[in-house]
């Protein structure tokens, strides 16, 4: 079976686990909403448009950032249970594809989750976005798979620590801030359209690079991960 | 006329499956494993009898690959244990399945991370299930099984990777007398099962009830405090 393969084997089981329990999408839907409705009433958005149009791709991130963090350490937890994860580590398939498969499982869960997001922000903030919508069909993916794929890889670092809900937050959020920054920047210029476009790209396309560094990193590094003691 | 001198009978030498070399593991002040050397005969049949503590389980994850030892080598095979996992199914006393999926469903996710290149040829997770006595038509998920299933079903996902080498870690725990005597009937099978390219099966198993293994050992070690304190050699001798 090639590379390819086992990757797609991975994530069809991480999908069926979770169309069986639904653990991670919950949590994280119930607490990216509830993020919205509190920043909804606390900002005023119908008072304030143009305000809450600069400030909207922040909390918008952010609020995918923390809410994601609830599912990746879900993620690996399953792996643990029953010590599948040394099942795992006794297969002769390549390592990185269970963490490849791992992430594309996760990115689909954040995916689903923007997808039900997507109106009922638009809806809470009065939200019109004035620059080209369909760059956001680039940057939300992009985005997104810079935070699964350093979630998925720190929360199988901190697998075997104590304290793992808490170490991953503290490693994770330092490594996002520049991803953070460029997904902020590049949804608050097609929101409020006062970016200029070259800036837009170049924000589209340092998030681009950060997404291949990354990914690259993760999967070269992750068998030593899942192999330490 | 002088008589012709006897033939020199050259003997090869017996294969070890595993070996383990000066062997220790500490975990902080504890010392699970201590300095421990031995080797296991492929196609014998090895027991590791002790109390809870005694480093069984932390024997068999060294020879699996699973840990490594802080000082000594373990190899597989004649090489690293990491080289030749496709040649080697552990069983821990966890059942190393997902709850949320079926026998079937665990069994054929496993059977696909084991085929490929490379990789030793896998049996039908059908047939490892009806092996054990299990239904694959059952459409209840593993977190529903009885202990005694679930255990079973642990059983047929390192079966049907068609191991050379088979380390079971409490493999009788949770099994009623007529199981357990089943399973070994089953382990007894599986060492005649053919090996694709040659070879022989190698079992390691540890168990505190020796009486249930005995029809199977070739060969009986009890470990106390890390070490092997007892090495006795069964009907082989």
């Amino acid at each position: 079976m090639k590379y390819l393969g086992y990757v797609l084997e991975h994530l069809r089981k991480d999908l069926r686990l979770e169309w069986r329990s639904r653990d991670s999408i919950n949590g994280m839907l119930f607490f990216v909403l509830l993020m919205v409705v509190v920043f909804s009433i606390a900002f005023d958005p119908a008072g304030y448009p143009t305000v809450t149009r600069q400030i909207s791709g922040g909390i918008l991130w952010v609020g995918l950032l923390f809410a994601s963090m609830t599912a990746l350490n879900q993620s690996w937890t399953r792996e643990q249970r029953n010590q599948v994860l040394e099942a795992q580590r006794m297969a002769p398939s390549p390592a990185s594809a269970l963490f490849v498969g791992k992430a594309l499982a996760n990115m689909i869960f954040v995916l689903v989750v923007e997808a039900v997001l997507a109106p009922v922000f638009i809806i809470f903030f009065n939200l019109h976005v004035l620059g080209d919508p369909w760059l956001l069909a680039l940057i939300l993916p992009l985005g997104t798979w810079a935070i699964v794929v350093n979630g998925t890889f720190f929360a199988a670092l901190g697998l075997r620590a104590r304290n793992r809900e808490l170490l991953l937050p503290l490693i994770l959020l330092p490594l996002s801030l520049p991803a953070v920054l460029m997904m902020v920047q590049a949804t608050t210029g097609v929101l409020t359209a006062e970016l200029d476009p070259i800036y837009l790209q170049s924000w589209i396309k340092q998030l681009a690079g950060y997404d291949v560094i990354y990914t690259t990193v993760c999967i070269l590094l992750f068998e030593t991960v899942l192999n330490a003691e | 006329m002088a008589a012709a001198p006897a033939p020199i009978r050259v003997e090869a030498p017996a294969t070890l499956a595993a070996s383990l070399d000066s062997v220790s593991k500490v975990y902080g002040a504890f010392a699970a494993l201590r300095n421990v050397s031995t080797g296991f005969l492929a196609g014998s049949c090895t027991v590791l009898l002790g109390e809870n503590g005694a480093g069984k389980s932390t024997l068999l994850r060294v020879v699996a690959g699973l840990i490594t030892p802080t000082r000594g080598q373990a190899s597989l095979f004649g090489g690293f244990p990491q080289q030749h996992r496709h040649r080697v199914a552990y069983m821990s006393h966890a059942t190393m399945l997902y709850d949320e999926l079926t026998a079937m469903e665990n069994l054929a996710y496993f059977a696909n991370l084991h085929r490929g290149e490379g990789c030793a040829c896998v049996g039908s997770p059908e047939m490892a299930l009806r092996a054990v006595g299990l239904d694959p038509t059952l459409t209840r998920p593993v977190g529903q099984y009885s202990q005694g299933m679930r255990q079973r079903a642990s059983l047929a996902r390192v079966l049907q990777t068609d191991p050379e080498l088979l380390l079971l870690d409490e493999p009788f725990s949770n099994l009623d007398v007529r199981s357990a005597g089943q399973l070994v009937d089953l382990l007894a099978d599986f060492r005649t099962w053919p090996v694709p390219g040659g070879g022989v099966r190698t079992i390691v198993l540890t168990t505190h009830q020796a009486s249930l293994a005995e029809p199977l050992a070739d060969r009986t070690l009890v470990m106390r405090q890390g070490q092997i304190a007892e090495d006795s050699t069964g009907k082989q001798g």
